[in-house]
C-alpha cells in the first residue's frame, strides 16, 4: 500500500531524485504504457466532445431555437451550465492561491491539477454565453472598442461587469497556471531523452535555470498573483451572482446571492477535484503523493461549504416568508412544492444538504469510494441548484399571464454533456503531457519533512 | 588534471561551479563566498532555498513595484474608460440616473486592476530574470541537468575582480563542495 495515510502529506522514503523521477515519469512514459484506463476514459470523453461539436454546428445552423428557451424562460441550459462550471473552476483558485497564503501543506499535490481544472472549467463555462447569443460571431460586441456606430457596452449592467470578470479569471488562471509550470518545464528539458521532448520542454522553459536570483523575482511575482487571485475568484463568482441579485425578479432579488454563490461555487469545486483526483492518484499510482490527507482535507472543506450553503438556503426560505411580499412567498412555495419542478428543489436539498452530512464521520472521510460517490452526488447537486435558480424563478415571475413552462431539449442537455467531454478530455490530455503535480513544490515539501525529521 | 586545467584556464572560462547534494551546504557556501568578497556569482537550485538570494547579496522590489504601478493604471484606466464611455462617448438615460454612476463601474475597475498587475507580474519577472534566454554558459557543465533535479551549484563568474583561476578553486573546494566544476564560456 502506497498511501502514508491521512497523517501524512507524502509516502516515506521519497528524496528529491524519486519525486521528480515519479511525477516526470507519467510524462515521459511511453505512449503505449499509458495506463489503460486512460484510454478508455479518453475515448469516452472524445465521443462526448463529437456530440458537443454536433450539438455546436446544429445550434450553429438552426439558431438559439434548438433549445428549449422560451419567453419568459430566455436563460436556460445555457446559463444553469455557465454558472455550474465557473463555479467548478473557483476550487482551483482557491486551492492555489488561498492555501498558499495561509500556508497549509496539503496544497502543494493538489495545487497544479486543480489549477488545470479551473481552466478547462473556465473554458467550458465561457463557451456558454457565447452559444446563447444567438449571433455568437457577435461575440465581440460584448467588449468596449471604437466602433462605427459609436455604440458602447452599457457598464451600468452586471452582465457587463460579467464580461470582465470572466475574461480576467481566464487570463488570470492561464498565468498561474503556467507560471508554475516554468520551473518543471525546466526539470522536463534536463530530464527528457528524445530531442523532440527537449525541444518543447525546451522553449516552454524559456531557458530557466533556477538561479538564485530568479528564484527570489519568481517567488515574489507568484505570491503576489496568489494575492490578487484571492478576491479576484471571490468577485468572480459574486458578479455572477449579480447577473441575478440586481435584477427585481423574486428569487433572484436578494442580497445573500454573493456569498452564498461563492460558497456553491467552492463547495461544487472541491467535489469536482475530488472527483477527478481519485481516479487518477490511482491510475498512476500516485497515492504516496496525493496521500488520504489531501483527500480528508478536501471532504472537511467540503463539509464546511457545504454549511454555507445550506444556510443560504434556509435563507431564502425565510426571507421568502419575512419579506412579507406575495410575490416572495408564491415564489418558495412554487420552488418547493406547487411548481412542476418542485421535485428539483427536493432532489437539490438531498444532494447538496442531507447526504453530505455523512462527512462528519471520519470513517466516511476516510473511505475513499464513499468520498468519491459523495462527490458526484454533489456536482449533481450543485448543477440542480443552478436549475432551481434559473428555471424556476422564470417560469412564475409577477404576472400569471406572463407565465411559461421550460423544457429542455435534446440539443440542450448535447450541448451540456458535450462541454464534459470536452473538460474531461483536456484533463486527460493534461495529465498525459504536463507533470501533473508541482514538482519543484514537492522538493519543498521534502526538504520541510527531512528538517521536521532531524529537528525531532 | 593540472594540465587539463590549465588549459581550460587559457580558454576563459565564464566561472567555476561548485556542487552540492543538499540546499544547506550551498546556503552557507554561499555566504562564504560573499564573506570572502566574491560578488559576482549566483547560485543554482531546483526549489526555492530561503535566504539564498540573501546569501550572494542579491536584493530586489523590481517585481512589486511594476505591479504596483501596474495595479494603479489598470484601476484608474478600467474606471477612467467606463467613466469616459457613460459620460462622454455614449451618454445615455437609464432611468434617471446619473451620467456618472461611479458605484456601478466598481466591479470592472476591480478587474482591470487584477487583470492589468497579473500580466505585469509575471511579465516583469520574466524580462528581469532576462527570460527566454535560449542559451547560458551554465548549461555546458553536464551535471547541470540536474540542476533543476536534485544538485545545488554556486557558481562564481570569471568577470568578478576577485576571481582567480587557482585561488577559487581552492576556495569552492575548501566550501564541501562535492566538485569543483570549469564552466566553459
Amino acid at each position: 500500500m502506497l498511501d502514508p495515510g491521512p497523517e501524512k502529506v507524502i509516502g516515506p522514503g521519497h528524496d528529491f531524485e524519486t519525486v521528480t523521477t515519479k511525477i516526470g515519469g507519467v510524462v515521459f512514459m511511453p505512449f503505449l504504457r499509458t495506463p489503460r484506463q486512460l484510454f478508455i476514459g479518453f475515448a469516452c470523453a472524445f465521443v462526448l466532445v463529437n456530440l458537443f461539436l454536433v450539438a455546436v454546428t446544429w445550434l450553429f445552423a438552426k439558431g438559439v431555437g434548438v433549445w428549449g428557451i422560451v419567453i419568459p424562460v430566455a436563460w436556460g441550459f445555457a446559463i444553469v451550465n455557465f454558472v455550474w462550471w465557473i463555479g467548478i473552476g473557483h476550487a482551483g483558485t482557491l486551492i492555489s492561491a488561498i492555501l498558499l497564503l495561509l500556508k497549509q501543506d496539503w496544497r502543494t499535490s493538489i495545487n497544479r491539477f486543480s489549477e488545470a481544472m479551473t481552466l478547462f472549467a473556465v473554458a467550458c463555462a465561457g463557451m456558454f454565453p457565447i452559444l446563447h447569443l444567438g449571433r455568437p460571431w457577435l461575440a465581440y460586441w460584448l467588449l468596449p472598442y471604437p466602433n462605427t456606430m459609436w455604440l458602447w457596452p452599457q457598464p451600468r449592467s452586471p452582465l457587463i461587469w460579467d464580461v470582465f470578470a470572466v475574461s480576467t479569471y481566464a487570463s488570470v488562471s492561464f498565468l498561474f497556471w503556467f507560471t508554475g509550470l516554468i520551473p518543471d518545464f525546466g526539470t522536463m528539458r534536463d530530464g527528457a531523452v528524445k530531442s523532440w521532448q527537449q525541444r518543447i520542454f525546451g522553449v516552454l522553459a524559456m531557458g530557466w535555470r533556477g538561479s538564485a536570483k530568479h528564484w527570489a523575482r519568481y517567488q515574489k511575482a507568484y505570491l503576489l498573483l496568489a494575492g490578487l487571485s484571492t478576491p479576484l475568484v471571490v468577485s468572480v463568482h459574486s458578479v455572477v451572482s449579480f447577473d441575478f441579485a440586481i435584477s427585481i425578479l423574486p428569487g433572484w432579488h436578494t442580497t445573500i446571492f454573493p456569498p452564498y454563490f461563492v460558497a456553491g461555487a467552492i463547495y461544487s469545486g472541491f467535489a469536482m477535484v475530488l472527483t477527478l483526483a481519485i481516479p487518477i492518484r490511482r491510475w498512476y499510482h500516485l497515492e504516496d503523493l496525493i496521500t488520504m490527507r489531501h483527500i480528508e482535507c478536501m471532504a472537511k472543506v467540503m463539509l464546511g461549504t457545504g454549511l454555507i450553503v445550506a444556510y443560504g438556503y434556509a435563507m431564502e426560505a425565510f426571507m421568502g416568508w419575512y419579506s412579507g411580499n406575495q410575490f416572495e412567498r408564491f415564489l418558495f412555495w412554487n420552488r418547493a412544492w406547487g411548481g412542476h419542478y418542485f421535485w428539483t428543489y427536493w432532489l437539490l436539498i438531498l444532494c447538496n444538504i442531507l447526504l453530505p452530512q455523512l462527512l462528519w464521520s471520519r470513517r466516511v472521510r476516510l473511505n475513499i469510494l464513499a468520498v468519491f460517490l459523495l462527490s458526484l452526488v454533489i456536482n449533481t447537486g450543485m448543477w440542480l441548484e443552478r436549475f432551481v435558480i434559473v428555471v424556476t424563478s422564470l417560469e412564475r415571475d409577477f404576472t400569471p399571464s406572463a407565465w411559461g413552462r421550460y423544457y429542455p431539449t435534446f440539443w440542450d442537455i448535447a450541448t451540456f454533456v458535450g462541454t464534459i467531454g470536452v473538460f474531461l478530455s483536456l484533463m486527460f490530455l493534461f495529465v498525459r503531457g504536463v507533470p501533473a503535480i508541482s514538482m519543484f513544490e514537492m522538493r519543498e515539501v521534502i526538504h520541510e519533512e527531512a528538517g521536521h525529521a532531524h529537528g525531532d | 588534471m593540472l594540465t587539463e586545467t590549465r588549459v581550460a584556464g587559457q580558454l576563459k572560462l565564464y566561472g567555476l561551479m561548485a556542487e552540492f547534494s543538499q540546499p544547506e551546504p550551498l546556503l552557507e557556501a554561499a555566504r562564504r563566498a560573499y564573506a570572502e568578497g566574491y560578488r559576482k556569482m549566483d547560485a543554482y537550485a531546483p526549489m526555492p532555498v530561503e535566504g539564498l538570494a540573501d546569501a550572494i547579496g542579491f536584493h530586489s522590489n523590481a517585481v512589486q513595484r511594476c505591479v504596483f504601478i501596474a495595479g494603479l493604471l489598470g484601476a484608474s484606466g478600467g474606471f477612467g474608460l467606463m467613466w469616459w464611455i457613460t459620460v462622454i462617448a455614449f451618454p445615455h438615460n437609464v432611468a434617471g440616473r446619473p451620467l456618472n454612476s461611479w458605484m456601478a463601474y466598481i466591479p470592472i475597475t476591480f478587474e482591470c486592476m487584477v487583470l492589468l498587475a497579473c500580466f505585469t507580474a509575471v511579465i516583469s519577472m520574466l524580462a528581469l530574470n532576462g527570460l527566454p534566454e535560449p542559451y547560458h554558459p551554465v548549461f555546458n557543465v553536464a551535471q547541470f541537468a540536474r540542476a533543476s533535479r536534485d544538485k545545488f551549484f554556486l557558481c562564481i563568474e570569471a568577470s568578478d575582480p576577485k576571481f582567480d583561476i587557482d585561488a577559487t578553486r581552492d576556495f569552492l573546494a575548501g566550501l564541501n563542495a562535492e566538485e569543483v566544476l570549469d564552466v566553459m564560456p
